[in-house]
């Protein structure tokens, strides 16, 4: 029963974060976009941004509503789910926890008046002003809950005697060795996703109705917004994988199947493994592990057989490690491929086969930073809290969990579902032409809608 | 001032803040609803999504941070509450994520959609009843531990008068709190039509208000004499409820000074929230956990506090340009903005 209640323990939490990510992740990535429309609007004095950032606000709310929900949920969740892990644990991670919720608070503020006040204010600028602290609590929420993560992967920061932490410096913990990778992969994963969604929905419109002014701009804004943070979220990937090699090499050789410990160690690209654990099937590329993981071709990086076998984590790991890196890349090579065409006089940019790659980059992106998330998670394990408390002690005992595990499921199909629905009804039958026309038959007035915002 | 006594308070402090903002929130999804069902919406609709739109957020944040806070500087709770409250707690989540999620897809999305409206309305009754069972279990009974297992005694929460007087007044007092405050926003909108049906609304909820209180503290005696006989050396608080009460019945009644009303009807729920908490003190849990014995470490308790008085310095500017923004600013309330 005990072990029972911790795989379902387990299967509930994993289930919430991976509905929540989704929407943490537009909830942290979206602003940006929305405060960049909203400047180039402002700065050009081209309503085409302005109507961006609106209507991208409008359907930012929607995610944000499911967002603020769920993230509800999985803080409940911690201590109703993992309550000997959060009283161990609440000692130390209560600062960054606590922090959380003011910045959090503190976006929450802001987004309400900036959705409220786009025709109060003379200036444009003010308006836009607001937009800073809804950018910057989004981030700073991202960045406290991930330090949390952090010291998850690696504790720092107090003393361990007889069960419980002592002399804890709620500082040292918050600002532990995987804190740094953690949040510049976080935040940059987040502003990619967010302007791969924003670009993804641009190509969409334009394969589906053809050419549009509106449409293009947002399109060629939000590549290279792609192309920016696409850049950034390769190198804090190799940032990652540099901490990986140093602080917890069984993660790094779990994802990359290597079991010993060698100098000058080859990369391995997907394939798979048979009962020997022996790798078939799979692309070795020459030493490139040592140097992703040192910055020197030579380098020894420790294998997993250094482990003991009930401390290493699945071996599934590769394949989401290697998919997570592919979509990083491919995310990029599209947005190469967008300026090559657009600089380049005599190709398209605007042509069928690479709108069609940018829209599938949306999607492809979401599959990013799951993959992401559970290879970070799942390769942790069998650790709660890495080098101090395993995952069946610190689980609920109540046998309630694995019913609870169907009702959330079924709340999340709920929830998607109607999100779905909803964002679609307010796009479709009003897209962004008609919305312009209306704001140019009336000039003063820039309520367009029913159900606008400003009114 | 020892940690555990400013983190408690702070804490207690925020619950009441939630306990505020909440009740207007939950009761404007029932008045919502009923207003529909006897074809009166088109009076206060507008009034409640004027108001609630801007904050509804803000009104969950404050929640999420009283457990956050009180995990952070007493982590017995999570051990305690955390295991005792697995369904309960879970039936709370899930009914704050389909009416948050489902106001914004009403407001934002699709307009005027009865089923949202009815999950938007029954939830915001629902909720008050799931949470109050938290403050139920604090008053020791319902909980056991055998060995390492922690359990709660449905059976006996389910018999008790005691439960269910709590989770009445928790439902009469967030139609009554939210009738009185939409009754003061309307006639801050000089909207007639609406202030005399919110008005109507608010006076039919004291009654049962004030007869639940005094059920739920009956009940209380029978069950925590510790906790009773603290309650009642405490009297003069309770009987400045009681006074804050009459005066606010009394400005209702005589239909004037509505913000005056209102007010009064939070210093009454101020007091006797605070009478209640104080009494209770030194648990947080009778008899697991009490204040002293499981504060957090120093440093961290430090540190909270620290982070606290700065988060207040940031946060409450915020809120009084919200509360100019939405709540003062005349024009606004009236539509015109």
């Amino acid at each position: 029963m005990g072990i029972d209640t911790v795989l379902w323990s387990r299967l509930v939490t994993g289930l919430t974060l991976g509905f929540h990510v989704i929407f943490a992740t537009i909830g942290v990535g979206v602003p940006l976009m929305i405060a960049i429309a909203e400047l180039m609007g402002i700065r050009k004095k081209d309503p085409h941004y302005t109507l961006m950032a609106k209507r991208w606000a409008r359907g930012f709310v929607i995610s944000v509503a499911v967002g603020v929900v769920t993230g509800t949920a999985i803080s409940l969740q911690l201590a109703l789910v993992w309550p000997n892990f959060m009283k161990l644990a609440g000692n130390v991670i209560a600062l960054p926890l606590f922090m959380e919720v003011f910045a959090f608070f503190f976006e929450a503020i802001f987004l309400g008046i900036y959705l409220y006040t786009w025709d109060r204010f003379k200036k444009p600028y003010i308006h836009w002003l607001l937009t800073i602290p809804i950018v910057a609590g989004a981030g700073m929420s991202a960045v406290f809950i991930t330090t949390v993560n952090g010291f998850m992967n690696q504790p720092e920061g107090f003393a361990m005697s007889g069960g419980q932490f002592t002399a804890v410096n709620p500082v040292q913990a918050m600002l532990n060795t995987a804190t740094f990778s953690k949040v510049f992969h976080v935040l940059s994963s987040a502003y990619l996703t967010g302007a791969a969604l924003l670009a993804g929905i641009a190509a969409f419109a334009l394969l589906k109705k053809g050419a549009s002014e509106y449409h293009k701009k947002a399109l060629k804004l939000m590549m290279a917004v792609v192309m920016v943070f696409g850049l950034l979220n390769a190198l804090a990937g190799d940032v990652s994988a540099k901490f990986l090699a140093e602080h917890q090499p069984e993660k790094l050789a779990a994802a990359e199947w290597h079991f010993e410990t060698e100098s000058g160690a080859d990369l391995i690209l997907l394939g798979w493994l048979n009962a020997e654990h022996e790798v078939l099937g799979a692309l070795h590329i020459p030493k490139l592990l040592s140097f992703l993981a040192f910055g020197d071709f030579n380098a020894e990086v420790t294998g997993l057989n250094e482990f003991p076998l009930d401390e290493q984590p699945p071996l599934l790991v590769h394949y989401l490690f290697d998919l997570m890196a592919g979509v990083g890349f491919t995310l990029l090579g599209i947005s190469f491929l967008y300026f090559l065409f657009v600089f380049w006089k005599k190709r398209n940019e605007h042509n069928k086969w690479l709108l069609r790659s940018i829209a599938l980059g949306a999607p492809l992106a979401f599959l990013g930073v799951e993959l992401g998330w559970f290879y970070a998670e799942i390769g942790r394990q069998p650790w709660i809290l890495r080098g101090y408390m395993r995952v069946e002690e610190a689980a609920t005992t109540s046998p309630s969990v694995r019913i609870l595990f169907f009702v959330f499921l079924l709340l999340y199909i709920l929830l998607g579902t109607v999100c779905v629905l909803v964002l679609r009804r307010m796009f479709k039958n009003n897209p962004a032409e008609t919305e312009m026309e209306k704001w140019n038959q009336h000039p003063g007035d820039k309520t367009t809608v029913k159900g606008e915002h400003a009114k | 001032m020892s940690y555990e006594l400013i983190g408690i308070s702070v804490l207690w402090l925020f619950l009441y803040g939630y306990l505020i903002v909440a009740s207007i929130d939950f009761g404007a999804g029932f008045f919502a609803f009923y207003a529909r069902l006897t074809k009166q919406d088109h009076l206060i609709n507008r009034l409640i999504s004027r108001y609630l739109s801007p904050v509804w957020e803000i009104t969950n944040v404050f929640f999420v941070f009283f457990y956050i806070g009180l995990i952070g500087f007493f982590p017995d709770t999570a051990y305690y509450y955390g295991s005792a409250l697995l369904v309960p707690g879970s039936i709370a989540v899930i009914l704050i994520a389909i009416r948050g999620s489902f106001y914004a897809f009403e407001n934002y999305g699709s307009k005027n959609n009865i089923v949202y409206l009815f999950l938007y309305g029954a939830s915001g009754l629902l909720i008050p009843a799931s949470l109050s069972v938290a403050l139920t279990l604090s008053e020791g009974g319902f909980i056991y531990k055998q060995g390492e297992t922690i359990s709660l005694d449905y059976w006996a929460l389910f018999t008790n008068p005691l439960s269910w007087s709590i989770v009445g007044l928790a439902i009469v007092s967030v139609l009554f709190i939210s009738g009185s405050f939409l009754a003061f926003y309307a006639s801050r909108a000089e909207d007639h039509s609406a202030l005399k049906l919110m008005r109507s609304y608010a006076l039919f909820w004291s009654t049962p208000t004030i007869i639940t209180a005094l059920t739920a503290f009956i009940y209380l005696g029978q069950h925590n004499e510790r906790h009773f006989q603290n309650m009642m050396d405490l009297w003069w608080l309770l009987a400045l409820s009681v006074a804050f009460f009459m005066l606010a019945m009394w400005l209702l009644y005589s239909g004037r000074r509505y913000g005056l009303a209102f007010t009064s009807i939070m210093l009454q729920f101020l007091c006797a929230f605070f009478a209640y908490g104080i009494g209770q003190y030194p648990y947080i849990l009778d008899p697991f956990i009490t204040i002293e014995n499981s504060i957090t470490s120093p440093a961290m308790g430090l540190a909270l506090v620290i982070v606290f008085i700065g988060g207040m310095c940031m946060l409450v500017p915020a809120l009084i340009l919200v509360f100019k923004l939405f709540l003062f600013d005349a024009d606004y309330v009236k539509g015109k903005k």
